[in-house]
């Protein structure tokens, strides 16, 4: 076998080896796709979205986890994208920035559970008892960095041009942020707040001690809150088989849910980039 | 208003700085109790709430003082740095020191053979438990289980994902027909962003038992843990060492076909070199993630306070351990979690930040 022969084959090789590799990891893939949609579909009836979880639905999970992330989305999202301004349009390139920006890079991969860890010292002990502030304020502390990169990333796609003409018009600099550059970059903030927000939606980690979870339709914030992965995690390693069914629901709408958010975020994206 | 939008907006930038700050002061605050009582000796030792008959309550409880104030004047960082690099070589030794573990008692012989710096303690307590008058019985929390299990799991996962991965990724950049590329890029970014609850789940009722099948043991276990800790991280670096795959210019990879280069050789001297950075943080990422995952390991990992002396034992990890025993903790048991989730956050805050600052400086784009 002479040289070129020998790449040839040593190319063949490589590529069957890398379509393979391919192919192996979304076969796995695919199976837990199809593994979802068959146990979760097994108990997928119209009682699920009208009875609370001590009937055996799934309402007040639903229900709750919504709220949850969405209070926390409120609270995130206008910290968050304050702090991406700044970075962005007062503190650029100064060395406190950078620093800030890093921080919040290294915040994205924080384990969650020692999130949750924190906010169990300072909300949940002094009160004794899961509470639904607690659980918010731990997604809200996620979902932080998150929208600090986004908005940051965002603002940095516009030009400097846009800047420059609103300073040439005499506007100050606060009404060309809101005005002119958020505006501009409306349509990719608001991509990844919807994905961010689809992100926090599905965090089981920091909720296990924070919010808890209940059976119950919630009696407010301050009070034990429901949580819908939270309590698929009670309800799949419990016996019962009913209940294991139960949480594959739950498990198939959670992620036909955060799916959706993410299929939708990311066709904005590419509307816009076809414009 | 000028003045007060750019103060507020300041003030908010520091509101990350001043969250992270006070998470690492709660959790220093809540480990300390522990710090103080087992010192940084707390990482090597692997008994969880075990019984220990001490012979002189007070000398013993007061000696242990003095170490662990000792060890925490040196301060924080050092003492971390410590465990990061203990960890590593500890999972080798477990790795091939199996036997010896198993023979050992699990107590302070094992912490003979493998540390010799441990000599006084270990001897000391075995000693301490030899001696049959008693005056107090005394709770030991040690990290060395949980640590393990993190190490452990993660390697498994890596070892794991980081072919299948890179295959994936070269597969979307380079090989596959472009009709190809937009749908199965699509599924792989999705696929990321499915909850790690789905993963554990799968992995408890389908993937456990089928590798429980196959190698033997338990179908929950280290070794699964790991592997669904790879499947779930797959995907997500794959969508990343693409990213960066892609960036590799078209101009390079042309001039080296047009001298003859064949696709291997294209992928192996222009395209991995040039996007070497973006691809190994890429792997970092990954591994914090890995890490620091929760929910995905704890259905799987059989939450048992065990060294696993074989790949297909039970064990547990740091995130599992604070999942499953943190409500109903108190006191000791509470601050020794606390401890773990100190290390835990300092080591994946280490690991991201060297990445950051040495693989990817993203002002240099």
């Amino acid at each position: 076998m002479n040289l070129s022969q020998r790449r040839l084959l040593i190319n063949q090789l490589f590529s069957i080896v890398s379509a393979g590799t391919a192919i192996i990891g979304l076969l796995f893939l695919g199976w837990i796709i199809v593994t979802l949609v068959m146990k979760g579909t097994e108990s997928l009836s119209f009682k699920v979205f009208t009875t609370d979880l001590v009937n055996g639905g799934l309402r007040n999970l639903i229900w709750g986890q919504f709220v949850l992330s969405m209070i926390a989305t409120a609270i995130a999202v206008p910290l968050g994208m304050l702090a991406g301004i700044w970075l962005q349009e007062y503190g650029n390139h100064t060395r406190y920035a950078h620093f800030i920006r890093d921080l919040s890079d290294v915040m994205m991969s924080a384990p969650s559970i020692v999130i949750g860890t924190f906010v169990y010292a300072i909300l949940v002990v002094p009160v004794e008892h899961t509470n639904g502030w607690a659980g918010i304020v731990s997604l809200a502390i996620l979902m932080l960095p998150i929208v600090v990169r986004t908005t940051d990333d965002m603002l940095g796609l516009i030009p400097r041009e846009l800047r420059e003409a609103g300073v040439a018009l005499g506007i100050p600099k606060y009404r060309i942020i809101l005005d002119i550059i958020i505006r501009a970059a409306k349509v990719g903030v608001m991509t990844g707040l919807l994905l961010a927000f689809a992100r926090i939606v599905g965090e089981t980690a920091p909720l296990l001690y924070t919010s808890g979870t209940s059976e119950f339709w919630p009696e407010g914030l301050t009070q034990t809150y429901p949580s819908l992965t939270v309590s698929i995690y009670n309800l799949a390693t419990m016996p019962d088989a009913e209940m294991v069914k139960l949480a594959w629901t739950g498990a198939l709408l959670l992620a036909v849910f955060v799916l959706t958010l993410n299929i939708v975020g990311r066709y904005v994206v590419r509307d816009r980039r076809k414009k | 208003m000028e003045k007060i939008f750019a103060r507020l907006s300041w003030l908010s930038a520091t509101t990350l700085l001043l969250v992270l700050l006070a998470t690492l002061y709660v959790l220093y605050i809540q480990a300390k109790p522990a710090m103080d009582e087992f010192g940084w000796q707390f990482v090597l030792d692997p008994r969880w709430g075990v019984d220990v008959v001490v012979d002189e309550a007070g000398n013993a409880v007061d000696g242990g003082h003095e170490e662990a104030s000792g060890a925490d004047s040196g301060g924080v960082v050092r003492l971390d740095m410590g465990d990061d690099e203990d960890a590593i070589p500890m999972e080798d030794e477990t790795a091939t020191g199996q036997p010896e573990l198993a023979e050992g008692d699990l107590d302070g012989e094992a912490i003979d053979e493998e540390i010799p710096m441990e000599d006084e303690t270990a001897t000391g307590q075995d000693e301490l438990a030899g001696e049959a008058q008693t005056s107090s019985i005394k709770v030991v929390y040690g990290g060395l289980v949980p640590i393990v299990g993190t190490v452990l799991s993660t390697l498994i996962a890596m070892a794991f994902a980081v072919p299948l991965a890179m295959g994936i990724a070269v597969f979307l950049s380079e090989i596959s027909v472009d009709w190809l590329k937009t749908p199965v890029g699509v599924a792989i970014e999705l696929l990321a962003a499915i909850p790690s609850i789905i993963y554990g789940m799968w992995g408890l009722f389908f993937f456990g038992p089928m590798v429980a099948h196959i190698f033997g043991g338990s179908s929950v276990s280290l070794l699964v843990a790991g592997l669904v800790l790879g499947v779930m991280v797959i995907p997500f670096m794959a969508a990343l060492s693409r990213d960066a795959i892609n960036t590799t210019p078209n101009v390079l990879k042309e001039s080296a076909y047009a001298v003859g280069a064949t696709r291997f050789e294209v992928v192996k001297d222009i395209i991995f070199p040039y996007a070497r950075t973006g691809i190994l943080g890429s792997i970092i990422i990954s591994l914090g993630r890995a890490l620091g995952e929760t929910m995905a390991v704890a259905f799987v990992i059989g939450g048992v306070y065990k060294l696993a002396e074989h790949i297909t034992d039970p064990t547990i990890s740091i995130p599992v351990a604070l999942a499953n025993n943190f409500a109903e903790s108190s006191g000791l048991s509470l601050a020794s979690l606390y401890y773990l989730a100190f290390i835990l956050f300092v080591v994946s805050f280490v690991i991201i930040f060297t990445a950051k600052e040495f693989l990817l400086r993203r002002s240099k784009y």
